[in-house]
């Protein structure tokens, strides 16, 4: 039961926790205590020290904002005026807050502000959504669109969307790049013929696949009322992403233990099955390493891509919150990249899951 | 009559120019049905490429190989081929790995005959209870095992065996070995046997026919093995005449080996050099 919970936690990529399970249990003290001062201790008193070394940095640049700022009123309006200043920026009024690196105390207000704000907006639009349900009730029965809620996204909103946006141009790598690499694979006559496209379009930055998709579907979609945005900024984040799987899977299905191939051959399988039953499970690590290279990618491209494609999402958050210079903007930036690094983690943790329950060689 | 299997002067190269290597040069053979030949022979020699040969995984570069007098081209399920690592799939259980033959052998039996099939030949090889089970958990013999099931369910007219056993200790070789031999008597299969063993071969076969050492390897005498059937390992074991064909096959090889690495040996004038020390900075 218990080394079957273990296991679970290990399987689930948690193993860090073991030795404080067992030391719960009270097995091999020492060393259990030896392993959780090094696997759980030492982390969190780096994060500790992480954040330390933040306050730091941010109360020295504080500093010198605050004394040019105060350097500058007196320039500009006089002995009275800095005196007025400085005394209204050491009230903490938000008006008067030198615009620097925020603190991580700042990150938390920031990050309360955020949720606060996304709890306000759901409640409207559960208001809203009360209010029209009888209106929307009778327009589907006259074939009438319902009318949607138009207000601002929170924050919350802002990472689904960008979630959405990453799937479907996961999906999208994905379904061009798996097919693709094992044709690619399979013949090295394609392989070679296509090897030059391949290895100049690879290395291509995501700003100049948005522009480029954005070219083509601006043409395509000229008079169609989709979300082009939207469409824009997967399909760019797709084909951004699809490299490393494509070249993945041409790897893993040309270099498929001869082994196995010649299982096949002896059994003289037709292609499908040979396909099927031999290369594609061979190769299947290979893919999923390609798979989890793509995920990554295409969540790091979303947030350029959203910032530069006006599509809502969290890049278009980022990108909003740095124009807009409220008080508490900086800290919302840095709200933002924390969330951003925390789900780019989470993803590869899931795609490492499923990789662990398809692929033959490690579970 | 044609033998079952003949191969008539069949020579195999790799490599181009300077580096083309003659692994296996004017090989003739002959093989009637139910017969169970060993050749034996030192790593290195061609063995397994005789065998690829045969399963017709590479060609010769002449000569030509027949199989009930036709001329074989390619691999095919008639030659059930036990690779010396195994070759399981190891993404399938031992009846998936077997399934994945019966299918391509036999298609027209519907889902319970196949599975009727596959059980038959896993239980031919005592492999009953590992039936769900992944190749890797399974130990190297039962694996073994597994791919010997694997090459017999697709009911070859002959069975080759590419150093089945050496991978495996020698407890599980030998009763292995038992087994392989029950299993030949049983199906009388047409059996050929490639192994570095020549006790195995003794023990198992009725010809053994010793491979000289390569490059151009080739055979040139035959051992014909009288023991009765079946053969008991350690009743052979105790024979005189088990010692005497074992001594005589031992010594033909080394002498074969001899005269092969007197001719072969290359008197190469080396240059006279002595050390030096070079003084120079080592950049880290």
């Amino acid at each position: 039961m218990d080394s079957k919970f273990i296991k679970t936690i290990k399987w689930l990529g948690l193993g860090f926790l073991e030795p404080l399970i067992n030391l719960f249990q009270g097995k091999e003290t020492d060393k259990n205590v030896r392993l959780v001062l090094r696997q759980i201790i030492a982390p969190v008193l780096s994060v500790f020290i992480f954040l330390g070394v933040c306050n730091f940095g941010a109360s020295y640049l504080y500093n010198i904002e605050k004394e040019r700022k105060i350097e500058k009123t007196r320039a500009d309006q006089g002995g009275a005026a800095a005196e007025e200043m400085e005394r209204c920026i050491d009230s903490g009024e938000a008006s008067c807050k030198p615009n620097s690196l925020p603190s991580p105390g700042d990150v938390k207000e920031g990050a309360k502000a955020l949720w606060a704000d996304h709890k306000k907006i759901s409640e409207s639009k559960k208001a809203f959504k009360n209010k029209t349900a009888k209106i929307n009730a009778q327009r589907k029965a006259s074939g009438l669109e319902p009318i949607k809620y138009t207000g601002r996204p929170s924050f919350v909103d802002q990472i689904k969307t960008s979630l959405k946006t990453v799937f479907a141009g996961f999906l999208l790598a994905a379904f061009l790049a798996i097919p693709a690499g094992i044709v690619l694979g399979l013949s090295e006559t394609l392989r070679s013929s296509l090897n030059w496209i391949i290895q100049i379009l690879k290395p291509v930055s995501p700003v100049v696949w948005l522009l480029l998709v954005s070219m083509v579907i601006k043409t395509v979609l000229a008079n169609s009322d989709s979300d082009k945005s939207f469409i824009i900024s997967f399909i760019s984040v797709g084909f951004c992403s699809m490299w490393a799987t494509l070249v993945n899977t041409t790897m893993g299905v040309s270099s498929v233990d001869k082994d196995f191939l010649n299982v096949s051959k002896v059994l003289r399988l037709g292609v499908f099955s040979n396909v099927f039953k031999v290369i594609l499970p061979a190769s299947i690590p290979m893919i999923f390493t390609g798979l989890r290279i793509t995920l990554s990618v295409s969540w790091m491209v979303l947030i350029a891509i959203e910032l530069l494609a006006q599509s809502p999402g969290l890049g278009s958050f980022v990108w909003e919150e740095f124009q807009n210079g409220a008080s508490n903007s900086n800290a919302k930036i840095i709200v933002a990249m924390f969330v951003i690094g925390f789900i780019g983690f989470m993803l590869d943790r899931i795609m490492m899951i499923i990789q662990k329950l398809v692929s033959f060689d490690n579970n | 009559m044609a033998a079952f299997l003949e191969l008539n002067n069949v020579s195999k190269a790799f490599g181009e120019g300077a580096n083309r290597v003659e692994v296996l040069k004017n090989i003739n053979l002959k093989i009637e049905e139910s017969e169970f030949v060993a050749i034996v022979g030192f790593t290195g020699s061609g063995k397994t490429t005789l065998i690829s040969l045969i399963a017709g995984l590479i060609e010769p570069d002449e000569g030509e190989i027949l199989l009930n007098g036709k001329p074989i081209k390619g691999p095919g399920p008639d030659r059930g081929v036990v690779f010396q690592n195994y070759s399981l799939l190891p993404w399938l259980s031992v009846q998936g790995n077997v399934e994945l033959a019966v299918k391509k052998v036999f298609p027209q039996l519907n889902k319970e005959e196949r599975e009727e099939h596959i059980r038959k030949y896993i239980s031919m090889v005592n492999l009953s209870s590992a039936l769900q089970k992944r190749p890797k958990v399974l130990s190297g013999g039962m694996r073994q095992r597994v791919s010997v099931a694997r090459a017999l369910a697709m009911d070859p007219q002959i069975l080759l065996l590419d150093e089945p056993l050496s991978a495996l200790d020698a407890l599980t070789r030998g009763s292995l070995q038992v087994e392989i031999e029950r299993i030949w008597s049983d199906s009388k299969k047409t059996v050929m046997l490639i192994t570095n063993d020549v006790d195995e071969g003794i023990l198992l076969a009725d010809r053994v026919i010793p491979l000289t050492p390569g490059p151009r390897a080739t055979l040139e005498q035959v051992f014909n093995i009288g023991f009765s059937r079946p053969r008991d390992k350690a009743l052979i074991n105790a024979d005189p005449n088990f010692k005497k064909e074992r001594n005589a096959i031992l010594s033909y090889l080394h002498k074969v080996g001899k005269q092969r690495s007197d001719q072969e040996t290359l008197n190469i004038q080396l240059p006279d050099l002595k050390p030096q020390l070079v003084n120079r900075k080592l950049p880290f």
